[in-house]
Formats: C-alpha cells, sequence, structure tokens
C-alpha cells in the first residue's frame, strides 16, 4: 500500500470513530438538561436521579469524544498538506471558529457543571449543562459548513497565479445549501442517537429482573422520553435527509445514482424505483432478484414522481470530458465504489427505521402509564419479555451505526473527489511524509483506538448496569445549604 | 499594522496561553507520584486541576486551527514535516485525557496505577516536546523551495533542540509544582512548595542556557529583552516562593514562560519557518498566509468573541479559587466504581 491509501484509510478509521462518540454527546447533553430542567422544575428526585445517572455516563462518553477530536485537528496538515494548503482560506477559518466559540465553552461549562454540584448556584448550575449543548451545536455548524465546502464548495474563486482556492463570500460558505440541509439531518440523528441511548438503559433496568420495583417508575419516564425523543428526531431526520437527497441530486448526481446503483439514465415521465434489497453482482450492474419501490428513486432525487434521474455512465463521460484536463481534477474513474454506496445508504435507512421501530413498540407498551399516576406505577407489571432485554441491548446501536453508515455513504460518495469538481483525493496528500510514518502513525492511533473500545465498553455497561444511584429526598445542591467546608460533591 | 502581523501576534498569544495554562497542569500529572504519596493527596492534585484541564487544553486547539486559517502553509509545513513527534505528542494527549476522565471510575489499586501512568507519560510527552519543536522552528529546520520539510526525525533531536525540551519540563514541573502549592493545604501544600524551590532553580538554569543559544544565533534586540525578563521573573517567582507567597511565586512562573514564549516569536517575526537550506526558501508571515479577506473576517471573530471567552474562563477558575485539603476528598466512592467481590479469591 501507499502513503495514499494509508492516509485514507487512516482518515477513515479515526474518523468514523470519533464520529461513535459525537453524536451520543450532541444528543446526550441534551437529554440530561432537560432531566436536569424536569428536576429543577418538579423537585422530584427520580428526574435528579436520572440526571446523575446519565451525567456519568455521558462524562464517561464525552471522555472519548474530547480525546479523538484532538487528532481530527492535526490530521489534516500531518496527512493531507497538500489539501491543507490548497483550501487553507477557506476551510481553516470554521475549523479555527469551532475552536474559539465552541470547543471553549463545551469544555469551560463541562467542568462547571461536573464539578459545581454545590459549588454554585443550581440555576446557574443547570445553565452550565445547556451551555455544554449550545456548544456542541456550534461545534457541529461549524465543521459541517466545512464538510459541506468539499461536498459542494462555494464562496470562492481559484487564484490562478498560485492555483489555491480563495475566499470570496464568507456568508456564502456559512449558508451552503448543502450545509443547510446536512446541519438539521446532522443534528437529528444525533438526538435520536442520545434518545436510543436513554431508552436503552432505561429498557434495560426496566426488564432486568434484578431492578428494585420501586425504581421502575422512575426508569419509566426515562424510557419514555428517550422514545419519544427518537420518533420525533426520526422524523426530523427522515425529513431532512430527503430534502438533501434533492440538493444532492443537484450538486453531486454521481453520488445519487451510486446510491441506487443506477447505471443507465431514466428520462422523465418514467420514474425511477428504489430498490430496497438486491441479489445480483456486487457492483448491481446485474440484478438476479430485486425488492423495489417504484418510482421512489425519482422522488427522493427530485420531488417528483415521474422526474428524470441521471445514470452513471452517463455521469461518468460528461465528468471525464470536463474534468479530465487538470492536473487536480483529472481521474480516471468518477465513480465511487458502488456496493459500499448503494449499502452504505440502506443501512442508514434502515437502521434508523428499526429504531423508531422499537421506540414505537415500547411506547405502546408502556402506555396509559401516564405521569399523573405514577404513585400507583408501582404495582403495574414491568418488561419481562426476553425480546425486551434484546430490543435495549441493539437499540443503542441502531441509530449509532446509521450515524456512521450516513457518513460513509457521504464521504465515500464523493470520492474520488477531495473537493468536489476541484481537487481529488490523490493530489490532496503530503507529498513529504514517508509510507513508513503513515503506516507507523495508522498502526498506533488503530491499536490504541482498539484498546479504549474496550475500557469505554466496559465502563459504560458497569455504570449502566449499575444503575441510578439513591439521593436523599430533599436534595439540594445550593452553595446557601452547604457548609463551606464539607467534602466535594465531586472530585477526581 | 498589517493583518498578518497581527494573526501572528494572535498565534503567539494563543500559544502564550497555551504554555502558561496547560504547562501547569502538565506540571501536576507529571509530579502525580513525587508529590502525591498516598491516595488523599493524589486526588487533591488531581482535583485542582480537574475543572481545568481540558479549558486549557482548547488553547493548543485553537492555535491549531487559527494557524491553519491564518497561515495554512505553515499548518502544512509544520504538521506534516514534524510527524512522528506530533504523533508522539497526540498520542500523550489521549492517554492524558483518558487517565484524568477514567482514573476515579474503577476502585482499585491496579486500575488507578495504570491511569496514573498514563497521566504521567501523556504530561511529559508534550511537555519535552513542544520545546524540542519550538526549538527547531526557530533555529530553522531544512525547507524546500516547494515548502516541504526535507529533514527526517533524527534532524529533529540536535543539542539545542533536546535542552529545549529539558527547559520546557522544568519550567512545567516547576509551574506544577507551584500550582500545587497555591491550590492545595496541609502537608501536600509545604512539599510542593519545597519542591518548587528546587525545581526551580534547575529550570532556570535550562531556560538561561537554552534561550542564551537560541537568541545567539537568531534573536533581535527584543526577543533578548524578552528573554532577560522571563528569567527575572522566574527568579522573582522563586523568590518569593521561598517566603511562602505562593499566589506571587505562580504569577511568576506563568510570567516567566509567557516571556519566554514571546522570546521565541519575537526570534521568529517575520518568518514562521525560516528554513537551514536557503533563506529565500522560509516560510513568512506572508508568503505562508491566507488572503486578506480570510484574515480580516477572522479578526473579527477573535475580537468580539475571545474576550467572552476570556470572562468564562475567568469566572471558571473564580468559582473553583479554594485550596482543596484532605478532608475535602470524599471517602466514599460511587457504587458503580467498587470492584465485585470474585467467589474463591
Ligand atoms: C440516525 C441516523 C440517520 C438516519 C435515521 C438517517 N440518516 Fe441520512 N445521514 C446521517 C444519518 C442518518 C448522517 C450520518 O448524519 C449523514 C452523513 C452526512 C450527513 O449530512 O448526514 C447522513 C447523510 C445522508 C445523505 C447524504 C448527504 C450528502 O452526501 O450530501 C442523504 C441523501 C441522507 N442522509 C438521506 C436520508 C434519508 C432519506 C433518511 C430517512 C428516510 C435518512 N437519511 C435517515
Ligand atoms: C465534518 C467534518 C468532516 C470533514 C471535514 C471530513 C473530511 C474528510 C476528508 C478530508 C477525507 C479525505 C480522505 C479520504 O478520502 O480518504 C474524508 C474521507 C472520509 N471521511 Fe470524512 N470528513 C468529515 C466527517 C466525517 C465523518 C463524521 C465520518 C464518519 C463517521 C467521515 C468518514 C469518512 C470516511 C469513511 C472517509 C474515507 C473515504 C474514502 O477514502 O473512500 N467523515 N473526509
Ligand atoms: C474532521 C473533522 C473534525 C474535527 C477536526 C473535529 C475536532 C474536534 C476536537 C478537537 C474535539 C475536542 C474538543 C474539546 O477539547 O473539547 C472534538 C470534539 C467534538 N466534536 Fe469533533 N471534529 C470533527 C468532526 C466532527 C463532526 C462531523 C461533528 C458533528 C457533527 C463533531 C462534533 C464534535 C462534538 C460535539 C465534540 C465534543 C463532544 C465530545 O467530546 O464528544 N466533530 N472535535
Amino acid at each position: 500500500m501507499e502513503a495514499l491509501d494509508l492516509a485514507r484509510w487512516q482518515f477513515g478509521i479515526t474518523t468514523v470513530y470519533h464520529y461513535f462518540f459525537v453524536p451520543v454527546t450532541i444528543g446526550l447533553s441534551l437529554l440530561v438538561a432537560l432531566m436536569q430542567t424536569q428536576w429543577m422544575r418538579t423537585r422530584d428526585t427520580r428526574w435528579l436521579r436520572l440526571t446523575k445517572f446519565f451525567g456519568k455516563l455521558f462524562t464517561i462518553n464525552f471522555a472519548l469524544g474530547l480525546v479523538t477530536g484532538i487528532v481530527q485537528e492535526f490530521q489534516f496538515g500531518m496527512n493531507w498538506s497538500d489539501y491543507s494548503r490548497f483550501v487553507g482560506d477557506i476551510f481553516g477559518a470554521p475549523l479555527a471558529i469551532e475552536a474559539l466559540l465552541a470547543f471553549f465553552l463545551e469544555s469551560t461549562f463541562l467542568g462547571l457543571w461536573i464539578f459545581g454540584w454545590g459549588r454554585i448556584p443550581e440555576k446557574l448550575h443547570a445553565a452550565a449543562i445547556w451551555l455544554v449543548h449550545i456548544g456542541t451545536l456550534l461545534s457541529s455548524y461549524f465543521i459541517l459548513a466545512a464538510n459541506s465546502f468539499m461536498q459542494n464548495p462555494v464562496g470562492y474563486r481559484v487564484n490562478p497565479e498560485t492555483g489555491r482556492a480563495e475566499l470570496t463570500d464568507f456568508l456564502a460558505v456559512l449558508t451552503n445549501p448543502v450545509q443547510l440541509v446536512t446541519f438539521p439531518h446532522v443534528i437529528t440523528a444525533a438526538y435520536m442517537t442520545g434518545g436510543a441511548f436513554v431508552l436503552a438503559f432505561a429498557l434495560w433496568h426496566l426488564w432486568r429482573p434484578g431492578t428494585p420495583r420501586t425504581d421502575a417508575p422512575m426508569y419509566r419516564r426515562a424510557a419514555r422520553l428517550g422514545a419519544v425523543v427518537v420518533l420525533l428526531a426520526g422524523a426530523g431526520s427522515a425529513i431532512s435527509g430527503d430534502l438533501q437527497g434533492k440538493i444532492m441530486t443537484e450538486v453531486q448526481p454521481m453520488k445519487m445514482a451510486a446510491a441506487e446503483g443506477l447505471y443507465e439514465d431514466v428520462p422523465e415521465g418514467e420514474g425511477a424505483p428504489f430498490s430496497i434489497i438486491t441479489v445480483g453482482t456486487l457492483d448491481g450492474r446485474e440484478e438476479v432478484w430485486a425488492l423495489t419501490v417504484p418510482k421512489l428513486l425519482s422522488y427522493l432525487a427530485t420531488g417528483s414522481l415521474d422526474g428524470a434521474v441521471e445514470g452513471i455512465d452517463h455521469i461518468q463521460e460528461r465528468y471525464e470530458l470536463t474534468y479530465a484536463g487538470a492536473e487536480l481534477t483529472a481521474a480516471e474513474d468518477y465513480r465511487p465504489v458502488i456496493p459500499v454506496t448503494y449499502w452504505s445508504f440502506r443501512l442508514m435507512i434502515g437502521l434508523g427505521l428499526a429504531a423508531m421501530g422499537v421506540a414505537l413498540a415500547v411506547l405502546w407498551r408502556l402506555r396509559g402509564s401516564a405521569t399523573a399516576r405514577d404513585d400507583r406505577e408501582e404495582d403495574r407489571p414491568v418488561l419481562r419479555h426476553r425480546l425486551w432485554g434484546w430490543a435495549a441491548g441493539s437499540v443503542l446501536f441502531m441509530p449509532l451505526l446509521a450515524n456512521s453508515f450516513g457518513w460513509i455513504f457521504t464521504e465515500m460518495g464523493r470520492q474520488p473527489w477531495l473537493v468536489m469538481g476541484l481537487m481529488t483525493t490523490r493530489t490532496g496528500v503530503s507529498p513529504g511524509t514517508t509510507t513508513g510514518e503513515v503506516l507507523t502513525s495508522m498502526v498506533v492511533f488503530t491499536l490504541l483506538y482498539g484498546a479504549l473500545a474496550v475500557v469505554e465498553v466496559k465502563l459504560l455497561l458497569r455504570y449502566g448496569r449499575a444503575g441510578a444511584e439513591q439521593v436523599p429526598e430533599d436534595a439540594s445542591y445550593d452553595p446557601a445549604d452547604r457548609d463551606d467546608d464539607d467534602a466535594f460533591v465531586f472530585t477526581y | 499594522m498589517e493583518l498578518t502581523t497581527i494573526w501572528f501576534v494572535l498565534i503567539a498569544v494563543l500559544w502564550v496561553g497555551y504554555f502558561c495554562l496547560e504547562g501547569f497542569d502538565y506540571g501536576v500529572g507529571m509530579l502525580l507520584p513525587v508529590l502525591g504519596k498516598d491516595e488523599t493527596r493524589k486526588r487533591q492534585m488531581l482535583s485542582a486541576i480537574g475543572p481545568f484541564w481540558d479549558g486549557n487544553e482548547v488553547w493548543l486547539l485553537t492555535a491549531g486551527g487559527a494557524i491553519f486559517a491564518a497561515f495554512p502553509h505553515w499548518y502544512a509545513t509544520l504538521f506534516s514535516g514534524f510527524y512522528l513527534p506530533l504523533l508522539l505528542i497526540l498520542v500523550g494527549l489521549i492517554l492524558r485525557g483518558v487517565g484524568l476522565e477514567y482514573r476515579g471510575k474503577v476502585d482499585s489499586p491496579a486500575w488507578r496505577a495504570r491511569m496514573d501512568a498514563m497521566v504521567v507519560a501523556g504530561s511529559l510527552l508534550p511537555a519535552v516536546l513542544w520545546g524540542i519543536a519550538f526549538s527547531n522552528i526557530v533555529s530553522g529546520v531544512p525547507i524546500d523551495a516547494q515548502m516541504e520539510y526535507a529533514g527526517g526525525f533524527w534532524n529533529l533531536l540536535g543539542p539545542v533542540a533536546l535542552l529545549g525540551g529539558l527547559t520546557t519540563l522544568a519550567l512545567f514541573l516547576t509551574h506544577g509544582a507551584l500550582f500545587v502549592a497555591l491550590k492545595t493545604d496541609g502537608a501536600l501544600r509545604h512539599d510542593a512548595r519545597a519542591l518548587a524551590l528546587r525545581l526551580g532553580v534547575v529550570a532556570a538554569v535550562l531556560a538561561v542556557a537554552w534561550l542564551t543559544l537560541l537568541h545567539g544565533r537568531t534573536g533581535t534586540p527584543l526577543s533578548w529583552w524578552a528573554a532577560g525578563l522571563a528569567a527575572a521573573a522566574l527568579l522573582g517567582g522563586l523568590a518569593l516562593a521561598a517566603r511562602g507567597r505562593e499566589g506571587w511565586a505562580f504569577s511568576g512562573t506563568f510570567v516567566a514562560i509567557a516571556l519566554a514564549t514571546t522570546s521565541l516569536f519575537l526570534a521568529l517575526f517575520p518568518d514562521v519557518m525560516p528554513s537551514s537550506l536557503d533563506p529565500d526558501w522560509s516560510l513568512t508571515a506572508t508568503n505562508a498566509s491566507s488572503t486578506a479577506k480570510t484574515l480580516g473576517i477572522m479578526t473579527v471573530v477573535a475580537l468580539v468573541f475571545t474576550p467572552v471567552m476570556l470572562l468564562y474562563t475567568a469566572w471558571s477558575y473564580w468559582t473553583f479559587r479554594r485550596r482543596i485539603s484532605g478532608h475535602h476528598i470524599p471517602t466514599e466512592v460511587h457504587h458503580a466504581a467498587v470492584e465485585p467481590q470474585r467467589p474463591g479469591r
């Protein structure tokens, strides 16, 4: 393997890994903030216990999101220096702004939240977790603006003297049409992940025989909250995903064709079908059997059931004519790896729908246990069937993997482009770094990340299993109620 | 002032912030086995940096992002050129972050020992390697006409660079010891102060030697002044530490680190990465920079949001201003942290 392939593998591995933690952070910070706000409003200690329980799991997850993010910040310079030189004028700005606006906010207020129990007034303390959540949203916005530029470059010109892209309109970069649909999609997908996280652990406690019966109402609340968030956010991600499909077809028609493995053009009026599953050759050129929904692809791509959809072969011809002439844009093949785009797109949608299915089933099963009747809820049966245990274990991973597949689709569907229409991936790699160096870093990161995954899963299971801690009935964390020389509520 | 100069200054400020702030938590991390003679003392030390270390690290991330935005060529050449040292720094930061966050999550001596080792190694690596890196940046490295680094890993480990690494190491250790003296109470506080004095003398000797060698080659009158004042601040800080004035002593090392870093950037300007092969191939604040448009936008963003960030950061330090003594460390542990008893052992 050459440095280029290794650099690509390394980027893929480290980024997908970073993104295991990111949607959990974004989603869970919202849910924990909601739980803490609920406690402040109602003074119901069940919400406090949930806040602390999921807060603990949140910090375990955050630690890895944090340390893997640091690698991301420097990777562009390490492995993709020619890319950094080419787009630095545009791409660097959102990254720097993200650090200044978002990372400081997240880290400082998370510190205040973790160590601030009993140190700062309760209202301020609840505000801290909300600010952490706002920090995650800001972070996402700016990094996605950077990513959207790679999908659909706007607000720039290429300086003929230096051969580099230069910023002409920053507002255009921040309001890239791709960005405007990507941001809601990514955020709703992250909320799904956070909701599923809460749902999974709560459901597991409702199912597990060892859970004290008196705790059942608490976990029911959590399960309901998680399920509602999964459903609402799921609807949001479907709507925004649909919008994304249309913009994508405009700016990256190859990606949409590759998502279906559609080789031949489908003219206006015929309506291209969408296959849910195909059995055939791996690249989808010949199909043996397929389960298809008529006209759905046309709808996804154009918003009309009869819209024309351009096929892979035609786009390939078109791109060869347009791009083959220049060093930065020349490629033998403008097609991404079709089986990857085809299956990742389906897995994203399918796993998301599956999570929504579980959420719906849970809500149905827990129906009627409205909060007003909670006092008697203790007597209601808890979920006993083995299937609920399975549901709890799997629902956690459904949106999480859907997110990974969504990104794999987005990024691999963009290939061979690094910046769509401007620069191929091949030309972005660092010319000076040796294969040995990239190999070393890839091996080091992969091993380290692997080991960390084991530790993280172990801790999450351990704390997740242990369940919510008891708190005193009249728990208060107002500094006014505490003796200044008390033991700290939280220390390392 | 030119926008490129403004950004050179802002980036210098970010590195100053990073070294002055994260410097002390690297020091605390490295001193864990030395000053943390028992579990309570270790936890006092860790809790003293607990709410801050992540925020301190963001200064580095912002410096990285700002170099990317303002001087893309600098970002590209530096991080692809210093590939392996940067890899080690990243590994260090990962180990350290995980060690700090996960240490208290399992209540077993073996677990804690492992996490402590990660914190120590993870603090040591960046503390030494940034000194080596900056020494090389200031004295110049082989950079070719295409702005690519043309040396290897071993080029970076010359004697002056190694001295630089030892200097930052000793400075951060002193800074960390003073932070412990300032933020904790009891025997730990006194031990930390005594240790800071001894470390401080070593740091002063190393710093004077390194800065003299470095500025002797590339210094300007202004950078000499900054370096001299840095030495004075360090010595002043130590004198105050000896008198038991921990707050002032900590300010002394803070200012010393700030001025020493400033002196490096003063010696560098107007280059950002001088080439040792041919001065014409050096990366400068002008030939490595982004366009005026980007720099202008970034300037506005920095002017608006930096004060806000400084305000809440300061508030956080104020909130956690109290000394942490042994009896503040709770004795009970989270019920999930307790190792289950295995039957038959
Ligand atoms: C829980 C996760 C999840 C779920 C349920 C969905 N998506 Fe998604 N999708 C993502 C998570 C995601 C993602 C990981 O967040 C991506 C990757 C990049 C991006 O913008 O969002 C993504 C990308 C992405 C793209 C590519 C955008 C581009 O490359 O420019 C399209 C067209 C869709 N999605 C469409 C859909 C549709 C039509 C869905 C449902 C009906 C759907 N997604 C459900
Ligand atoms: C929003 C910020 C992101 C940016 C700026 C970004 C940037 C890049 C860059 C520069 C590459 C080129 C390297 C290559 O082609 O191999 C790439 C590829 C890739 N990225 Fe992203 N990425 C982002 C988000 C993500 C996320 C969140 C994921 C996954 C969860 C992801 C998954 C991938 C994968 C799998 C590749 C490899 C594609 C291939 O080489 O075939 N990316 N991305
Ligand atoms: C390849 C591009 C990316 C880079 C350079 C990057 C950089 C970073 C860095 C440096 C951190 C640590 C911040 C800290 O010290 O607190 C971080 C964490 C985070 N990143 Fe990324 N990131 C990338 C991709 C993404 C994407 C695509 C998203 C969301 C859509 C995202 C959202 C977050 C969030 C919410 C956090 C904080 C939460 C956590 O630690 O889990 N990042 N990222």
